[in-house]
């Protein structure tokens, strides 16, 4: 039994160690530096990330379906190859998000079940209608543009496997946006009728799009906190202007009448005026009363359900090979898993929890690509497989397809040690006096060569 | 006897009707990482698909280019096995699919880089490589399905069964001189492959029975045409229009 006077000084001790904390970590975000995962964090500040991480994750996928609905009508084959790389990218951008959430300690199975079930949310956008193949074009110049506004900003967000994530993503997204805007400027240089379709399309998804950038700074719940974190790092009302003011220019070159008729340049602002989005219809949607959020969700169920037995199918196979290899390794016979066949399973699925972790996902694995040009592997990113072999498809499709390298290594996650972030000054700090070591602290006598 | 440009065809209609279906899993896989892997699978044929076709309208010389083959012609008109034009049924029926299409791609593929025809052999060249990771990829989910819980096992056994009747059509007597290659010949390597997959899944190779034909004279599954529909209806709907 403690004393109370011990559980006073437990609990000073606690908010000494607190205070220390959070300077430290005060000082991290004032001097511009990355937080990274096993930093010490504010709860706020992690619990803020992860729904932010998440409801970007979520988009990504969301975002997928109301493209992928023209990926089999797509009226060239040049325009379907680009259609189809697109959107899996898009893809990509939600495993890498989900992964950066795992390192914040959220899992991505719980992440989708919250998605699943409406308690976590995705963008407006993807709630609305693609009705034409130039919705396809519209959708990518004006969305994937916003996006690449807002992103372009984030990717010097606070903390560090976030901001990394965002640079990859980055890259990829400007492909989106000149892809749309190819196709679309295609169609301004086509029949009356795909020019017509051009410009009504551009009319649909200029109000989502400006919605995308959320209500304004004085409305928003989240805006101030993640500011002052340095977790987003402009304001709601100023990325959208940017974003206006990128559009105009090029809605000219298209052609296209951007819907509103208050949008003219303010010389004195420097900027374009512009009507905002309608707000309340944004808090509809995103509250789920659009015109697309029951088929679309019900859409990404649908996969996830259908999709159980196959995931849940690796994961034993995976358990399966490992019981094989560690009954081998103890001197037992194989053969005890042919004889006891019908029983396998369960055993083995039990064993997947145990291998895979908790839950029905398969576990994490960490992805290094060597380049091209280039000696050693990077750590690039990392991924969820039941196994080695479908690890290293998987970073092979996800880390290598646009040529970025050579040779492939993937490692379990939960196989990676790391150094104590605690320890940080004790483990690098003391070879900084010892210069000794460089060669470069004996320069060579004039004249002297080959030293 | 098959002519060359009407062979190209064939390739070109089997790796574009066999991407338009993996692309139908868009936004609908199991796994995030399984719709980049499907992605790549769908773009790899799609590609393939474009190389053959644009060389096939050369070859005729009537001024039709890839689209003009692909969204114009009509069903009795596309070469394609009636293998590449199965719904995809679940997962483990793409598997399937997949597998015993790649084995067969890359079986060819790779005897068709040798062919004396050099633009032939430079773009099967390529085609094989592609096809070689289709095979790991296929084999690989297989022995996953056909070796992991009993209702996986079981699904993937029906979706073998299912297939096994339209991979005969894979080996008729169907490929012209430039080729320098029997196709029947590439059925006992094929079996090798397949069966290898099959073996290590814990599945039995099925009995030769019922054997599926006529995709290579323009005769096809009553799906076809539901699958063309849906493919050529925006290109059509404009007439000489760009994209
Ligand atoms: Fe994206
Ligand atoms: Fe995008």
């Amino acid at each position: 039994m403690r004393g109370t006077g011990d559980a006073a000084e437990a609990e000073n001790d606690l908010r000494r160690r607190w205070v220390v904390s959070i300077s430290a970590f005060d000082a991290l975000i004032a001097a511009d530096q990355k937080i990274e995962n096993k930093d010490w964090m504010p709860d706020g500040y992690r619990e803020s990330l992860i729904r932010q991480i998440a409801q970007h994750a979520h988009s990504e996928i969301m975002g997928m379906q109301p493209e992928a609905a023209w990926i089999s009508r797509a009226p060239s084959l040049a325009r379907k190859a680009v259609l189809i790389a697109k959107v899996q990218d898009e893809a990509g951008h939600g495993l890498y998000l989900y992964a950066v959430a795992e390192t914040l300690g959220a899992r991505r199975e719980d992440l989708l079940d919250a998605l699943h079930e409406g308690r976590q949310k995705y963008l407006s956008f993807i709630n609305y209608p693609t009705l034409t193949w130039a919705d396809v074009g519209a959708l990518a110049w004006l969305t994937d543009g916003a996006a690449v506004v807002n992103q372009v900003s984030l990717c010097r967000t606070s903390y560090g496997p976030y901001g990394r994530a965002l640079v990859r993503i980055c890259r990829e997204e400007s492909f989106h946006h000149r892809q749309g805007f190819d196709l679309l400027h295609t169609l301004s240089r086509g029949t009356p009728a795909q020019r017509r379709s051009l410009q009504e399309a551009v009319d649909r998804w200029w109000q989502p799009a400006l919605a995308m950038f959320g209500p304004p700074d004085s409305r928003s719940t989240h805006s101030a906190s993640s500011m002052a974190w340095r977790i987003k790092r402009a304001g709601n009302d100023e990325l959208r202007q940017r974003f206006v003011d990128l559009c105009v220019p090029q809605a000219e070159a298209l052609g296209v009448r951007l819907p509103d008729p208050a949008l003219r340049w303010n010389p004195e602002r420097g900027h374009h005026d512009f009507t905002p989005p309608d707000y309340d219809e944004l808090m509809r949607v995103v509250a789920g009363h659009g015109p697309r959020n029951r088929q679309r969700l019900a859409h990404r169920r649908r996969a996830h359900e259908e999709g159980a037995w196959v995931r849940e199918a690796a994961a034993v196979h995976a358990a399966k090979q490992a019981a094989k290899q560690a009954a081998g390794q103890a001197g037992r016979q194989a053969a005890e898993w042919e004889a006891g066949r019908a029983a396998a399973p369960d055993d083995a699925r039990a064993a997947a929890r145990e291998t895979g972790g908790p839950g029905e996902g398969w576990p994490l694995w960490e992805v290094f690509v060597r380049p091209r040009r280039g000696l050693g592997h990077a750590h690039a990113g990392s991924l969820q497989a039941p196994d080695a072999a479908v690890a290293l498809h998987s970073a092979r499709d996800l880390y290598t397809r646009r040529e970025e390298g050579v040779s492939l290594w993937v490692v379990p996650s939960r196989s990676v040690t790391s150094s104590d972030p605690e320890q940080k000054e004790a483990y690098f700090a003391p070879a900084a006096d010892k210069q000794y070591r460089h060669a470069s602290s004996f320069p060579p006598p004039e004249g002297v060569e080959g030293l | 006897m098959t002519g060359l440009p009407e062979y190209l065809l064939g390739l070109g209609d089997d790796a574009l009707v066999a991407a338009q279906r993996t692309a139908e899993w868009c936004a609908k896989a199991p796994q995030l990482e399984e719709e980049v892997a499907l992605a790549n699978l769908a773009l790899d044929q799609l590609g393939q698909a474009r190389a053959f076709l644009t060389y096939a309208g050369e070859l005729e010389g009537e001024g039709r280019d890839e689209d003009a083959l692909a969204f114009l012609r009509d069903e009795h008109e596309f070469r394609n096995v009636q293998l590449v034009e199965l719904p995809n049924g679940d997962f483990a029926v793409t598997v399937a699919k997949t597998l015993f299409l790649a084995a067969y791609q890359n079986l060819l593929y790779t005897r068709l880089a040798r062919a004396a025809e050099p633009r032939l052999a430079g773009i099967a060249a390529k085609a094989a490589k592609e096809s070689a990771f289709h095979v790991s990829y296929a084999s690989l989910w297989t022995v996953r399905l056909g070796d992991g819980t009993p209702l996986s096992h079981r699904r993937m056994r029906d979706a073998v069964e299912e297939v096994w009747p339209y991979t005969h059509e894979l080996f008729e007597p169907w490929a012209p001189p430039e080729a320098g290659l029997d196709p029947a010949a590439l059925r006992g390597p094929w079996l090798e492959v397949v069966g290898r997959a099959l073996g290590e899944a814990t599945l039995t190779r099925p009995q030769d029975g019922w054997a599926a034909t006529g995709g290579r004279s323009g005769r096809h599954t009553e799906w076809f045409g539901l699958l063309l529909a849906d493919m050529q209806s925006v290109h059509r709907a404009h007439v000489g229009a760009r994209w």
